[in-house]
């Protein structure tokens, strides 16, 4: 009898810690849309240094914006056999983008599985005007990319909500913890278990996708989140996925949820 | 080469120092890096750059290998006439980015 009691007790105080919890849970995920608050999510523009984040504040000196000016002269350019613009079909993208970048990876109905908003674009290319499938890397989708997610600079990213994206997104965490590469090393283990600490001179950012496509002082030109995901892959030893696997969209699906509430800052400037 | 960014004040008082920033797209290849196929990649940077105000030139830079890619150059000038700013780059291959912005000054 007694040990039932007291376990009934314990039950109690588990059920109010619950309710604690749970309340203590609310603030938080408003907080979400903050990025800029102190806990929780931090974008890896916080723990870039002063100079850095004042280049990418002044669209004069940022040179990702060189890269969205381009896109911009490609979205009101007729081409491929059809002789069509982007702004053709979609208008002026500060309209008609102004959250598309803040939703992808979407699904396509005619391939069946989820793609990101550069192939979204790439696929446009080849099914209204008639393009040939350039690489994932070139200049003009890499362009067109920074363009369209620069209209949805400052929108918070709102990962889409299709259950059909469940199982993909699924397999994007499981890519996320699985240890890989010579260095045996996880997204995880570095973006999640010790972001905020050091590796040599630079602190480890959580990892966040918001910026993409940025420009990257390293590469010193703008390249796309797949090309950042391949240096990881690279630093921890592991074999790079082909350009077209789709490990890099499932990865994308679990890092938009994960940064779920994050503004949109493309075009990015990290170290 | 394709595209460039400056900045200058669209209103200035006459006599007021203003700063201009220009930005201009380029690789800066700088001629001591190998390519994918193991042979050097041949030099291309921009050579010069040079600013004129209303035809007078008041800027120009000279550019060396090392310099970053996309280059960023901020300088200052007075304000003396409403006018045109005229920007120019050009590179090793002889290619010319030309930029104009107008200023107001009153």
């Amino acid at each position: 009898m007694k040990v039932g009691n007291r376990a009934g007790v314990t039950a109690a105080q588990a059920f109010g810690l619950l309710l604690l919890a749970l309340c203590l849970m609310l603030p938080c995920a408003s907080a979400l849309g903050q990025p800029a608050a102190g806990a929780g999510l931090r974008s890896g523009f916080d723990s870039m240094s002063e100079s850095t984040q004042a280049m990418q504040r002044d669209d004069a000196a940022n040179p990702g914006m060189l890269t969205v000016n381009d896109g911009a002269r490609l979205w009101a350019r007729p081409e491929g056999s059809a002789q069509r613009s982007c702004a053709g079909c979609h208008g002026e993208a500060s309209v008609s983008m102004k959250t598309a970048a803040a939703r992808y990876p979407r699904w396509d109905e005619r391939l069946s599985r989820p793609v990101g908003l550069s192939q979204r674009i790439a696929l446009c290319r080849q099914r209204y005007q008639g393009l040939d499938a350039g690489s994932p890397d070139s200049a003009a989708q890499l362009a067109l990319s920074t363009f369209v997610a620069h209209a949805a600079r400052g929108v918070s990213l709102q990962p889409d909500t299709d259950p059909r994206l469940v199982p993909w997104r699924e397999r994007g965490r499981a890519h996320f913890n699985q240890r890989m590469g010579q260095l045996d090393l996880s997204c995880a283990a570095c973006h999640e278990e010790r972001a905020g600490l050091r590796l040599g001179g630079a602190t480890i950012p959580q990892g966040h996708p918001n910026g993409y496509p940025l420009y990257r002082l390293e590469w010193q030109s703008v390249g796309s989140l797949q090309r950042r995901l391949r240096n990881c892959l690279t630093g921890v030893r592991a074999e790079v996925w082909p350009s077209d696997a789709i490990e890099y969209i499932e990865l994308e699906l679990h890092l938009t949820r994960r940064a779920a509430g994050l503004l949109i800052e493309t075009p990015a400037v990290r170290p | 080469m394709a595209s460039a960014l400056v900045r200058v004040p669209a209103r200035a008082r006459r006599g007021e120092v203003i700063e201009i920033t220009a930005m201009v797209a380029h690789p800066m290849e700088t001629g001591f890096r190998s390519g994918e196929n193991g042979q050097i990649l041949p030099r291309n940077i921009v050579q010069l750059f040079v600013c004129r105000y209303d035809g007078v030139e008041v800027f120009r830079a000279e550019f060396f290998p090392a310099i970053t890619a996309n280059p960023y150059i901020a300088f200052s000038t007075i304000a003396t006439r409403s006018g045109t700013l005229e920007f120019r780059w050009i590179d090793d291959r002889g290619a010319e980015v030309l930029e104009r912005a107008a200023i107001i000054v009153e």
